[in-house]
């Protein structure tokens, strides 16, 4: 893992001292709430229907078991005992007090965290693939460029005042977990034909009021060119993106105006200057002093089959289905990756208690080599765990209520906090996962419907990514009443796509039901193999819309 | 974002959140801020309600309450109850782990 130099350190703890100067400021009145509340935001803080909320940075998703027993310890000791993981690989606290954030922050920078650039209009906490260094696939590990596109876009001083907020997603494998074309920019690791690693490069990808695809505007860049290439993207949206309107000042909006080609001829004209200038060539010697951060852990020579794991799927039955849905393959024999659903039947998406990040954190340190990953489907996942291991892992989530084999199931939903705690909100988005979730408890069930995603979002902000979902449920609020909007076919990987309208709103009372007719129409229609996705690609919205609306 | 008051309300109330913890507040009869609703003024009519938020600036100015608004209430013979989903979420905590904070003290209000 990343640690950080003396620098780093110094910068983080002296933020924190400057932002205790000014809540003591805010406290005592010598600031106003117009001047006090971007200095907050600069640090994460919001104010939420309740009370403050908190978000905190992870970047690229990665956390050592250190680092999650400090925000188990932060949980309880200024908040109610649980956080939130986002589908940005965050973590959010829901309820701490304003005068406490001072204390709060210093004890996060003691394990080399903070909450930095998780709000306003700069580059925000850059996302990855949590099976970074573990993925069968994996041309490099999309945490090396995370980390160097970290530390170039913290602080940098010109893209402080961006037109809005920035996003930018990695992904070291073909096929994409970090939903990268929805990003301000998505990053694709790629390898051309003599074996040089480089970069392809999407632009404009967003979601919210107005959802785009990322487009393609370059098929490789090579590693040293990578920041220039960033810094060319960013000049040009900081020249031309709206300022006037904040429905229009994403660099989607951009894109989608002046067109892909004219952003790529931009695009291309500023990273030629750049090049020229050449202050933003990467040496290659820094990229290994990264690199190294990275390394692989010290993997034993296993063999890839484990007699132990054979024989516990055999006697286990619970084990199997679990072993089925939330264990993926590692790319070294004998080893495997293991995604902590934190969806259990009837439960809160993202949810997570200290006890249970605790747990987690023991977990890793003894099987995991001391480290997880948060998920932008807010799971967590750990990356190394040796199979003949997996059943005592599983064991010991079960006592904490995190052994839900569910991942990449219906019951693995997407949810943002929703009405229940956003002040933005429309409709709660929460309980409506957590009745779907309910409803589709049983789980050979869940494995006859196989691979489905829906999500939830509570307004049209998207950030429960709805429009990528499978099935997406969007909360609407006429009249004071919350009614749930609901598409179908979106995707987020590597054939993302945005979900059409079904029809007309659901009410709170409808929502479950229309879920239920629609999975069975899939399940009527389907040919074998098919999974939701493939059956909607194949035929379209229409059998669908014609047994939602049949009998109203 | 979901509307906190209608144009034609009979009665309304002033809220906000506490500037120190963020936890949210009504405006009480003698001007003071209390976090039950059921302590809060409720004013009749259009005039009225602009006369009420206009008590609620002191506390702005003095750096007690941040972002004060009106909102709709019902009156009911068991007490003052908030008229919109938003503000009965405001008001007795998310719908969710009902197991803590104001949704555990308040159980009767998400019903
Ligand atoms: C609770 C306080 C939150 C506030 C005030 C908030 C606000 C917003 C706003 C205003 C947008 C739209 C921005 C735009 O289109 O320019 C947005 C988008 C988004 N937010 Fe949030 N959000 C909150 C929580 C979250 C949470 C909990 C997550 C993760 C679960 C999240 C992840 C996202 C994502 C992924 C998007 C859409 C992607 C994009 O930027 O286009 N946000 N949010
Ligand atoms: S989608 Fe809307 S309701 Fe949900 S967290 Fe984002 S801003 Fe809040």
């Amino acid at each position: 893992m990343y640690r950080y130099d003396e620098f780093d350190q110094q910068i983080v703890n002296e933020r924190v001292a400057q932002f205790r100067g000014q809540v003591a400021r805010r406290l005592s009145g010598e600031l106003t709430e117009d001047e006090f509340k971007p200095l907050r935001l600069m640090n994460g803080v919001y104010l939420q229907l309740h009370a403050y909320m908190l978000r905190i940075a992870i970047p690229y998703g990665t956390l050592s078991s250190r680092q999650l027993r400090m925000l188990a310890h932060l949980g309880r000791k200024y908040d109610r005992g649980y956080g939130h993981f986002t589908t940005r690989q965050n973590l959010q606290f829901n309820w701490p007090a304003l005068k406490d954030m001072p204390d709060l922050l210093a004890e996060l920078a003691t394990v080399e965290m903070h909450a930095i650039q998780t709000s306003g209009n700069c580059i925000r906490n850059v996302t990855s693939d949590q099976y970074a260094g573990a993925a069968k696939n994996e041309i490099e590990d999309p945490r090396i460029v995370s980390e160097i596109i970290r530390q170039w876009s913290t602080f940098h001083p010109e893209f402080s005042f961006l037109p809005r907020k920035f996003k930018i997603a990695v992904s070291g494998t073909p096929d994409d977990r970090a939903a990268i074309r929805v990003h301000d920019i998505g990053i694709q690791i790629v390898q051309d034909a003599k074996g040089n690693i480089g970069y392809e490069v999407y632009v404009g990808g967003g979601l919210g009021r107005t959802p785009m695809i990322g487009k393609k505007l370059t098929d490789f860049v090579p590693k040293e060119d990578l920041l220039a290439y960033l810094e060319a993207v960013m000049r040009v949206y900081n020249m031309y993106g709206r300022r006037d309107n904040m429905y229009k000042s994403r660099i989607k909006i951009l894109v989608h105006e002046i067109g892909a080609e004219e952003m790529k001829r931009q695009v291309d004209a500023e990273f030629a200057e750049l090049k020229k200038a050449g202050t933003l060539h990467l040496p290659l010697e820094e990229v290994a002093r990264i690199e190294a951060y990275f390394r692989p852990p010290a993997f034993e020579d296993l063999p890839n089959e484990s007699t132990e794991l054979n024989k516990a799927v055999l006697a286990d039955p619970d084990f199997a289905n679990w072993v089925k849905s939330n264990i993926a393959e590692h790319k070294v024999p004998g080893y495997a990756i293991v995604n902590i659903s934190l969806k259990p039947i009837g439960g809160v998406p993202g949810d997570c208690t200290s006890d249970q990040m605790d747990a987690v954190a023991d977990i890793a340190e003894k099987y995991s080599f001391d480290e997880l990953r948060v998920t932008h489907e807010q799971n967590l996942t750990l990356a190394h765990v040796r199979k003949k291991d997996l059943h005592a892992v599983y064991e010991a989530l079960k006592k904490h209520d995190l052994a839900t084999a569910n991942i990449n199931l219906i019951t693995d939903q997407i949810a943002c906090p929703g009405l229940d705690y956003c002040a933005l909100a429309n409709a709660r988005s929460i309980p409506i996962a957590q009745r779907i979730s309910e409803r589709f408890a049983d789980i050979a069930r869940q494995h006859e419907i196989g691979e489905l995603k829906i999500n939830n979002s509570g307004c049209i902000n998207a950030c429960g990514h709805h429009h990528v979902g499978h099935i997406g449920i969007l909360g609407v609020d006429k009249k004071g009443v919350e009614y749930y909007q609901v598409t179908l076919g979106g995707a987020a990987d590597e054939k993302t796509a945005i979900g059409e309208i079904v029809g007309p709103a659901f009410t709170e009372g409808e929502i479950v039901d229309a879920i239920e007719k629609i999975v069975n129409t899939y399940l009527g229609i389907r040919t074998e193999g098919e999974r939701f996705i493939d059956t909607y690609r194949r035929v379209g919205i229409e059998p669908f819309k014609e047994n939602l609306y049949a009998a109203h | 974002m979901a509307q906190h008051t209608r144009k034609g309300a009979q009665f309304q109330a002033v809220t906000a959140n506490r500037l120190a913890d963020g936890i949210v507040v009504y405006l009480t009869a003698d001007a003071q801020w209390s976090e039950s609703l059921q302590d809060a003024a409720v004013a009749e009519g259009k005039e009225a309600a602009e006369a009420l938020l206009a008590k609620a600036a002191p506390a702005v100015e003095d750096n007690l309450v941040v972002e004060p608004y009106l909102f709709e209430v019902v009156r009911e013979d068991s007490g003052i109850r908030a008229a919109s989903v938003r503000e009965t979420i405001r008001q007795a905590g998310p719908t969710v782990r009902l197991d803590l904070g104001k949704q555990a003290e308040l159980s009767g209000v998400h019903s």
